[in-house]
């Protein structure tokens, strides 16, 4: 595959960085990342992951667009308030990019949709709402050793994390088990700077272009936290859990489940 | 002076930056380490940055040459993949 003329302008930006160059950017041209969620995280991953040009893009999400969505989620807009997201973000990337195709899916992810969903994809992205989807998707990934990069917000704070099956860490070698409904911030209480999505989903989409270009270092082991009130960068070492009950040896988990809701979907 | 022997040739007249130095990089990333690469321009500040950008990027520059009141010709051996 050569690049056309109007691809050497388009990534003109990446290919004269030396980390990237017409190799790299054909390499992200090639790949495949599936994103879990159309939302806060998912449009900007998903926005900038299309502008770097990768070239097929999955998404999910069995939401349509809310005017109170639209304060975070910016690849959608005013009037497509009733689309469902995953076409208003398909409308939106594809538009942007021409070289991007977009696979987007209305449907909720579940044991058993999950593993044929993203069985075809080099990377997983996740940008769920929810406890149940982020260890149903942790899970998955480990099973099928699929690369992921998963990222959560709340109020003013953001984290990420990159998950190499095999490699490091997975999700549940840092919280092994969901914490109790309870626990869980209620509706009243989990509000979100919008812009706070942007920085973590810049921050997932920066780690999944550089998986796919293999330059540099990712959040293997490691949680990044980042904490807007305080303007805070915190990286916390997360040691891979030789007991971990998913990506240990001896996993006690061996098949994938559905969690129950009960929780507030932020 | 011993000849260098070209391996390709490239003319970016009429270019302007980056996209002289995107045309550069192409061409050689597509040749062998060894070969060499004439690149013919005729925008004068990329006859220094071309050069220098080059050799940020490990590449050996052989020659910089204005060969007429408006083009320059630029030698560069690729020195790595």
């Amino acid at each position: 595959m050569e690049l056309t003329e109007d691809q050497l302008h388009r990534y003109s930006r990446h290919i004269i960085l030396p980390e990237v160059g017409g190799k790299g950017q054909k390499k992200i041209l090639n790949a495949k990342v599936f994103i879990v969620g159309a939302g806060g995280l998912g449009c900007p991953v998903g926005y900038y992951l299309a502008a770097a040009g990768v070239g097929t893009i999955g998404m999910i999400d069995n939401d349509t667009v809310e005017l109170s969505n639209l304060q975070r989620q910016i690849a959608h807009s005013t009037k497509k308030i009733g689309v469902h997201k995953v076409d208003s973000a398909k409308e939106t990337f594809e538009s942007l990019n021409p070289d991007v195709k977009v696979i987007g899916i209305k449907d909720r992810i579940s044991k058993d949709n999950i593993k044929d969903l993203i069985k075809d994809y080099d990377i997983v992205v996740d940008g769920s709402d929810n406890f149940p989807t982020r260890y149903l998707v942790n899970d998955a990934c480990v099973m099928l050793k699929k690369p992921l990069v998963s990222g959560a917000i709340l109020r003013f704070e953001g984290q990420v994390t990159t998950i190499l099956p095999g490699e490091g860490h997975c999700y549940r070698c840092l919280f092994e088990e969901m914490p109790p409904p309870g626990l869980v911030p209620s509706c009243q209480e989990a509000g979100v700077l919008g812009a706070i999505t942007g920085v973590v989903g810049a921050l997932q989409a920066t780690e999944v272009l550089k998986l796919i270009l293999g330059k540099g270092d990712v959040l293997k082991n490691m949680l990044l936290i980042y904490d807007a009130l305080k303007v805070n960068f915190r990286r916390v070492k997360v040691p891979k859990n030789p007991d971990c009950p998913v990506c240990s040896d001896n996993p006690t988990i061996t098949e994938l489940q559905d969690y129950d809701a009960g929780y507030c979907r932020i | 002076m011993e000849d260098v022997r070209i391996d390709k040739k490239i003319n970016i007249k009429g270019l302007i930056c980056p996209y002289t130095f995107v045309k550069s990089k192409i061409a050689i990333e597509d040749m062998e380490v060894g070969e060499v690469l004439e690149i013919l321009l005729d925008y004068e500040e990329a006859s220094r940055s071309i050069p220098k950008s080059m050799e940020d990027h490990g590449h050996k520059v052989l020659k910089v040459e204005k060969i007429n009141d408006t083009d320059w010709i630029i030698q560069v051996r690729k020195e790595k993949e």
